[in-house]
């Protein structure tokens, strides 16, 4: 039977301010799962004119799915929002990548026609669970050679990427951070970052009881350095390699927090009256040597902008995901983009407001949305981002408020 | 910035008087916390109450908890004013650890009491330290998260607003429950909050009806709360009201509370006269506050309440009801001189022999409880069906209530079958008897039973008054034969009456006692005598009523003689619930055995004769023709001799009960009498009344208990 795509729209997105993982950080006694359902609750009173019911499906990525993170979170999070217990739901994981993933699952299904309205997420509690906890690679990637050695080590793989640029020197990637933690405080000035934040509760108490207090409130990201100098980020140890190029500085964080969306198809959000903000035209998954995972941007957006008939040119706006910025220099570098071009990250990125890792996708769409409002001049953007194992993923969006 | 420090001499607190009261105290700590409201609402301080235990043990208000809280207090009220800069704080909020709020006073601690003087103080304490929340210059908020009892809702309302979860599982004043009252402003605040009429339902109401708690949207209803928020994200949504209202861009609105202050307070009393009859000063004692308040400043409201808790405090009633109180919360819990549980068998399908009213009430609550299959027998095909059908008609009923789901109804169902012969028991693990009262008519029962089940499968009988020893005598294996003695309504009343008899081995008392644990029950361990405790105490104070009826006595006089103690029933009304045949058997039972303190009356047995079955007409008028029978007799007792005369033979039966070893201790007829026979906590069962009055020495030389 032929059947047509239906268009998918990005109704709304709302994520939890991001703590700093670790016993003192913001979400240090809070659950993963109350993060993301903290979430998911929020896109419900935000959007009144969506019935609960009326969601398909509910992806939530994490790249640990173990403990607060487990269970099947996407269904286990739809019942703890409570969400009708009709509302089906599922885990998904692509690493950093996951709360995209998550969005362009269920982006294909709707367009498919199998599901009218997801909410699509991720979330990462890199305090509960660190970078690689748990995991048991198979010692045929050393055997037989399949990954370089350095590939499972994120900050290696940047190290690597600057061994492949030598044009993107220290000195660069730091003028980069710097300028990210200014856009974000600059942004934060202007009020452009709070309005998509839901406040979380969060409670002091095992942090040794007497020095407990008690409970709180998560109002604003935690990560960021307004204050931070060139001089200081200069002077700040390169963990994964002497006299490498990678610091704590120049890279994104370890990082808690939750990020989610509603995600429709267009004729459904218009019968329902949701005010879609942007069209997602296209998407592209890339693979590339792992040990270079920083370069996955590249080949992915490639593939979309050709797939559309489109140049670098006619993309007004770039959400690039600041894991390392090596990584982000290098897209950059290769489509002739200038470090300060003020299309890219206009309100700064992860290496200011951290990295969450399954969460990060939603964070970029949720910026680019609201930067789409404040240039209706501008018809195309992209999400971006740099993925463990060597990859890339890329999502081409038209602006609706054009 | 010194605005709303206290002045602390107005109570003449010495801390170290007052926290040396209570050296044992789990400290309630008040953690501090600034919170960036959303909306630029500014910075609110908001305390935790906290006493560093998980949910399973609630954060209570002793003396140093509350000084905790005042020292927080303390800092909030230096930083509320513009000179405070960057650390002023726009409004304090207050709320619990996860599950609770606060459950109020801690009950230890009010034991440990000694003096009037030390009453008043820690009275004057939590007022002076409470009442600030709703007295500082900046508004303050409680966010209801979790239980919130007594103290913990009474601070609550000291706030100037107040939000409520709506999975909160209970809201309550239970003062009067135990004997105390809501002092601490809840008889003042909450009739001006909600009106008197809603008020006294909570503050007088609830806690004399089996201490009902109410839930967070009753709470909200109520008036109580300003805002609801579901559990989810509570704080943070509470948080974000909180915003809007201190910005404005919120508005609270609140019913104003009903004004029927004379109905709703002679309502009180009435409901209180109808439970009561006078005993227990507390309720009146709250009452009386309530209806003070309406004319009162909250100077002289509090200063009013510390009155009344400084008295209370002190009494034997409040006493009696901690006592009662920590029974039924302990010793309920673990039968008092249980064998090792691990000796306990699994009981995966259970028998009832029988399918007469009792017998299907048993049926039913082992297939709700343990969910098992359970078989019932009866010799007649009709009697089965219907006994069965019994069963098959309470599920439903209960499922079409939605107090089942319908799946747990089905399995239910499918659980209960009925057999004519006893074969169906031969892989039964516990099989209980609940037919006709009589020792031959059992032996029979359980040799048929032995005959088929496994030489392990427990045989339980549901006697109140016959002996297990000699059902058991027969069989091939006695040591399998228990006692398992339930109380009218079975689903109802939380006792079971445990009987060892002469020998019953220890792995068949320790499944008894898990089987009533799976239940739902609280077990008390009896030994194999006549009667037991409940029954054997009940008709020793009833057989006393009766005989001064017998002697002369008029009907209203006897039947009202013990109303100041408070009972739940009065004794001809009792007989009736029992049904004067039983009473009149239990009667004879105990008269063969202790003939000299347990007479048949002549007038029971002539109302059992005459077929008659009630003595109350459905009018609630006594019947004329049972009044004729109870007639006659030329030795008038007045009300007072009647009631001295049935406690004293109370006092008498408990020691003897005591010296036979019927029981391990007087607590546990304490236990027995509160959970099986409804007795009253202000009584503490009935013990401590018959020590604290002097009865207990004047009849048996001593106290129950030192």
């Amino acid at each position: 039977m032929p059947r047509t795509a239906r268009d998918v729209v990005f109704v709304d997105g709302v994520r939890t301010p991001f703590g700093k993982a670790g016993p003192k950080g913001l979400y240090a006694e809070t659950r993963a799962d109350d993060m993301i359902v903290s979430v998911i609750r929020e896109l419900l009173r935000r959007n009144p004119a969506l019935p609960p019911e009326r969601i398909g499906e509910v992806a939530v990525a994490a790249t640990t799915q173990t403990g607060d993170q487990g269970l099947t979170i996407g269904r286990s999070a739809a019942i703890l929002a409570g969400l009708p217990k009709s509302v089906p739901g599922y885990a998904i994981d692509r690493m950093c990548a996951g709360a995209m993933t998550a969005v362009t699952t269920t982006a294909g299904s709707i367009a498919l026609g199998a599901t009218d309205v997801a909410v699509a997420g991720g979330v990462e509690h890199m305090g509960h669970h660190p970078m690689g906890s748990g995991v048991d690679p198979n010692p045929r990637f050393v055997a037989e050679r399949l990954v370089d050695p350095s590939a499972l080590s994120m900050g290696a793989t940047a190290e690597n990427l600057h061994d492949r640029f030598p044009a993107i020197t220290r000195a660069r990637a730091d003028a980069y951070a710097l300028a990210s933690q200014r856009k974000v405080a600059a942004a934060y000035a202007a009020g452009q970052i709070q309005p998509d934040l839901v406040p979380v509760a969060i409670r002091s108490a095992e942090a040794g009881y007497t020095g407990s207090m008690g409970w709180g409130l998560a109002t604003a990201d935690e990560p960021p350095r307004p204050d931070t100098t060139i001089e200081a980020l200069a002077g700040l140890k390169t963990p994964f390699r002497p006299h490498g190029r990678v610091t704590a500085g120049n890279s994104a964080g370890l990082n808690d927090g939750a990020t989610g969306c509603v995600i429709a198809a267009q004729d459904v959000a218009a019968e329902l009256g949701l005010d879609a903000r942007m069209r997602l035209i296209d998407f592209s998954f890339a693979g590339v040597d792992p040990e270079v995972m920083g370069i996955g941007p590249v080949p992915a957006t490639e593939a979309v902008l050709a797939r559309n008939d489109l140049t670098i040119d006619d993309i007004g706006l770039i959400e690039v995901n600041e894991a390392f910025a090596v990584q982000v220099l290098a897209f950059l570098d290769h489509f002739k983009i200038a470090d300060d071009d003020p299309r890219v990250n206009p309100w700064g990125g992860a290496i200011a407001l951290g990295h969450p890792l399954a969460s990060s996708g939603v964070r970029l769409m949720i910026q680019l949305a609201r930067e789409f409002a404040e240039r209706p001049a501008v018809r195309y953007g992209l999400t971006t981002m740099c993925v463990g194992l060597g990859m890339g993923g890329t999502v081409l969006w038209e602006n609706l408020h054009a | 910035m010194l605005e709303n420090l206290p002045d602390r001499s107005d109570h003449g607190l010495d801390e170290s008087v007052i926290t040396s009261l209570f050296p044992e105290e789990v400290v309630t700590r008040a953690l501090v916390r600034d919170v960036e409201l959303p909306d630029g609402a500014g910075t609110m301080a908001l305390i935790t109450l906290d006493n560093g235990f998980d949910h399973t043990r609630p954060s209570t208000f002793g003396p140093a908890g509350l000084i905790s809280l005042r020292d927080a207090l303390d800092t909030v009220a230096g930083r509320t004013t513009p000179e405070a800069g960057e650390q002023r704080v726009v409004a304090v909020g207050v709320t619990g650890k996860p599950f609770i709020f606060a459950v109020g006073a801690d009950l230890t601690g009010a034991a440990l009491i000694r003096s009037r003087d030390e009453a008043l103080t820690i009275a004057r304490l939590g007022h002076s330290v409470f009442r600030r929340f709703g007295e500082l210059s900046i508004p303050s908020f409680a966010f209801v998260n979790g239980a919130a009892l007594g103290g913990g809702l009474e601070l609550a309302l000291h706030c100037s607003y107040r939000t409520i979860s709506s999975g909160v599982p209970a809201v309550a004043f239970p003062e009067c429950f135990l004997g105390l009252l809501p002092g601490w402003g809840g008889t003042y605040l909450l009739p001006h909050l909600i009106g008197p009429a809603k008020a006294l339902k909570l503050i007088v109401e609830n806690p004399l009806s089996q201490n009902r708690m109410l839930r967070g949207p009753d709470a909200f209803s109520l008036g109580i709360a300003d805002a609801m928020f579901e559990p989810a994200d509570f704080l943070a949504e509470s948080l974000r009201w909180a915003a809007r209202v201190l910005t404005g861009s919120e508005t609270v609105t609140r019913v104003s509370p009903d004004e029927e202050w004379d109905s709703a307070v002679g309502g009180a009393r009435f409901f209180a006269d109808g439970k009561l009859h006078g005993a227990a000063p507390a309720v009146y004692r709250a009452i009386d506050l309530v209806a003070a308040a309406r004319g009162r400043t909250r100077d002289e409201g509090f200063a009013a309440e510390d009155e009344g808790l400084a008295d209370l405090l002190l009494s034997d009633e409040l006493h009696a009801g901690l006592y009662a109180f920590d029974l039924t919360q302990k010793r309920a819990r673990k039968a008092a001189g249980a064998p090792d549980k691990s000796l306990a068998r699994p009981v995966t399908k259970v028998g009832v022999v029988g399918a007469g009213l009792m017998a299907a009430q048993i049926a039913l609550l082992f297939a709700r409880r343990l969910e098992v299959p359970v078989v019932l027998t009866d010799l007649d095909q009709a009697r089965l069906d219907a006994g069965v059908g019994h069963v098959k008609a309470e599920i439903a009923k209960l499922a079409s209530r939605g107090r089942i789901s319908a799946d747990a109804a089905a399995r239910l169902t499918g659980l209960v079958s009925g057999s004519l012969t006893k074969d169906a028991f031969a892989d039964a693990d516990f099989v209980i008897e609940a037919v006709f009262e009589e020792t031959s008519v059992k032996q029979q029962v359980f040799a048929e039973v032995e005959e088929v089940v496994r030489p392990d499968c427990v045989l339980a009988t549901n006697t109140s008054s016959l002996s297990v020893t000699e059902m058991a005598a027969g069989l091939a294996h006695p040591e399998r034969v228990v006692g398992f003695h339930f109380f009218n309504p079975v689903a109802m009343m939380p006792l079971v009456e445990v009987v060892r008899a002469a020998r019953t081995d220890h792995p068949t008392l320790a499944t008894a006692l898990a089987v009533g644990k799976g239940l739902k029950k609280d077990c008390v361990l009896v030994k194999d005598s006549p009667a037991f405790v409940v029954n054997r105490l009940l008709t020793r104070f009833l057989g006393e009523v009766i005989a001064s009826v017998d002697e002369g006595t008029g009907f209203e006089v006897a039947e009202h003689a013990p109303d100041p103690l408070g009972l739940p029933v009065t004794p001809f009304l009792l007989l009736q619930l029992v049904g004067p045949a039983v009473a009149l058997h239990v009667a004879e039972t105990l008269h063969a055995a202790y003939p000299d303190r347990f007479a048949v009356s002549p007038k029971l047995r002539a109302l059992v004769e005459a077929g008659k079955t009630a003595v109350y007409g459905p009018d609630s008028e006594v019947d004329e023709s049972v009044a004729a029978i109870l007639a006659g007799g030329d030795r008038p007792s007045s009300a007072e001799q009647v009631r001295e005369r049935a406690l004293e033979a109370l006092a008498e039966e408990i020691r003897l009960m005591l010296d036979e070893g019927v029981v391990s201790a007087p607590e546990d007829i304490d236990l027995c009498m509160i959970l099986g026979a409804g007795w009253p906590f202000h009584l503490g069962g009935i013990t401590p009344y018959l020590d604290h009055t002097g009865i207990a020495e004047k009849v048996t030389g001593t106290r129950f208990r030192l």
